[in-house]
């Protein structure tokens, strides 16, 4: 019998990463994304922008636990849906809701720190997103997988934003902040399961 | 001077502009990137279907369109129901909004307990056209049903120990799924100071769009100050209490450094999330300056005299 040409895994992975695209797309036509449209698709596309970030974090303590060793081989892919949903997020930031006016936006950036460590995320996402092409992954060697820890200090200034972004409070533990504590704390778990002593045991198991 | 703001007869029920107009404008300018340039002509370019813009005349005193019934009901923040402003309509649709009664208490010579039905009677309702400015920085306007907040506040006659007004939200966290969350010091509560609750744009609403105040909107009773940021305007007020000291307020109790007692809409004042020096009307697509005291200063501006908004924001 001839191999198929994708793996299960794979097709889920890519149906996956366009579904909320489509989805938000659908909506948008069907005059379905609130009286609020922009603020509904900024939110939306921040949502699954980190969502995807997470599930390609989640690839390779996944495949120790599961013995699993396609898993690691899609968390590329599953991180540039991450970007893509990132890229939607932060052009529905400049052009939809600002309208490219730089000033505004100047003005209103300057003062507002979430937006300055979701400005550091995404550009440090750039090169990540730049660098996917097999051509720099043989160009750059070793050094490849270095530039990609950036995902590292990606995922917690992400997280920060996030949190910042809802209307709570997380020093007293009060408002909307159960959604982002959620992610929070799968993104701590999945940074924690790379530390060396704990990678270990899992790789053992 | 404590001039109303004018309006006349009420408001017909129709849309001003329907969403769907507005998907379509942005889809014709999908991709433009003068985007924000072109959009308010378009908006206000004739229809395709002429029924959908049975444009009611009506606008506030500065000339902008009242926002259609159906994203004024649709688009609510009230944490009771959900955190989701879509989702409120769908969980308060069978939420009981009469009868409905308001208990006014504290440093009055006469406590009472109203019922709204009997407030509708002894007080006719008149429309204000009132502009709506989200913390969140959008913003409505909106056509409300009801009397001056002063008239309800003659009738209890203050003491003069009275200084301030704390309103409260009615608790029901069977009829509420909002309430269970935990991160929040339930029940709503706000408050005035009580030249700022006796000025006359100060608005209890019981109405809307010509009808009835729907639960999603603050039935049976809500308050409206359309100079403060909207979560100032409590929801659903069951208790209001004349005291000597500033009340806690909710969101103040969550954030401190975010939200203070005055929330006077003030775009010289930035919030650490949303810009307040611009907003975006609902059913635009540019962002428009926020003004400052939301329009009102004019009217309002000389209770603040001689105080550091900055430092009371
Ligand atoms: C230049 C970069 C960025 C800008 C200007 C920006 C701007 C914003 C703004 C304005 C909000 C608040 C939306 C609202 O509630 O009205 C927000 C929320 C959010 N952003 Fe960003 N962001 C940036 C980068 C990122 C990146 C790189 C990610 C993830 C990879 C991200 C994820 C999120 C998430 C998850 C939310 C919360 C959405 C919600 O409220 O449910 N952002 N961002």
């Amino acid at each position: 019998m001839k191999k198929a040409r994708f793996t299960a895994l794979q097709l889920l992975v890519h149906g996956a990463g366009w579904l909320p695209l489509a989805w938000l797309v659908f909506d948008f036509l069907t005059d379905n994304l609130t009286a609020n449209p922009i603020q509904a698709i900024e939110q939306r596309s921040g949502i699954h922008a980190i969502t995807f970030l997470l599930f390609s974090l989640a690839c390779t303590p996944l495949a120790s636990i599961l013995d699993w060793k396609e898993l690691p081989l899609r968390r590329k892919a599953l991180g540039n849906y991450g970007f893509l949903y990132a890229a939607v997020h932060v052009a529905t930031f400049f052009i939809l809701d600002y309208g490219l006016n730089l000033a505004a936006i100047w003005r209103d950036v300057a003062t507002k720190s979430f937006i300055i460590l979701g400005a550091i995320a995404f550009l440090l996402l750039l090169p990540l997103a730049a660098t996917s092409f097999r051509f720099w992954m043989k160009r750059l060697g070793k050094n490849w997988k270095r530039l990609h820890r950036l995902v590292y200090l990606i995922t917690p200034l992400v997280v920060v934003h996030f949190f910042m972004a809802k209307k709570g409070d997380l020093l007293n533990l009060s408002g909307d902040i159960f959604q982002p504590f959620l992610y929070g704390g799968l993104a701590v778990a999945l940074l924690l399961l790379r530390l060396p002593p704990i990678k270990k045991r899992l790789s053992r198991v | 001077m404590n001039s109303p703001i004018p309006s006349s007869e009420i408001t017909p029920k129709q849309a001003y502009l329907s969403r769907r107009d507005f998907i379509k404008a942005a889809g014709i300018l999908a991709g433009s990137m003068a985007l924000a340039a072109c959009a308010p002509d378009l908006l206000n370019a004739p229809a395709s279907d002429p029924a959908e813009l049975t444009t009611s005349a009506k606008t506030d005193e500065l000339g902008d369109p009242l926002n259609s019934h159906k994203d004024i009901i649709n688009y609510n923040n009230y944490y009771e129901f959900t955190t989701d402003k879509e989702g409120v309509a769908r969980l308060a649709q069978n939420f009981p909004t009469s009868p409905w009664d308001v208990e006014v208490s504290g440093l009055v010579k006469t406590p009472r307990k109203f019922g709204v039905e009997d407030l509708i009677k002894s007080f006719p309702p008149e429309e204000r056209i009132y502009r709506l400015r989200c913390v969140e920085a959008w913003s409505m306007v909106i056509p409300w049903l009801g009397f001056p907040l002063s008239k309800l506040l003659n009738l209890v006659e203050p003491t003069s120990a009275a200084k301030y007004v704390r309103f409260e939200t009615v608790f029901k966290p069977a009829e509420m799924p909002g309430l269970k969350e935990p991160w929040y010091p339930w029940p709503y509560q706000e408050g005035l100071r009580l030249d700022e609750a006796m000025h006359d744009l100060t608005f209890l609403a019981t109405g809307l769009y010509g009808g009835e105040l729907p639960a999603q909107s603050g039935g049976g009773i809500r308050l409206v100050v359309p100079w403060k940021y909207g979560f100032k305007s409590i929801k659903a007020i069951v208790k209001i209490e004349l005291t000597a000291e500033q009340p806690a307020t909710m969101w103040s109790a969550i954030a401190p450094n975010e939200y203070g007692f005055y929330a006077n809409v003030n775009p010289a004042v930035d919030h650490p999330r949303w810009s307040q020096a611009s907003e975006r009307r609902i059913g635009e697509l540019a962002r428009r300056d926020t003004l400052p005291f939301n329009g009102y200063a004019e009217q309002v501006a000389s209770l603040y005299e001689g105080m550091d908004l900055a430092k009371n924001y």
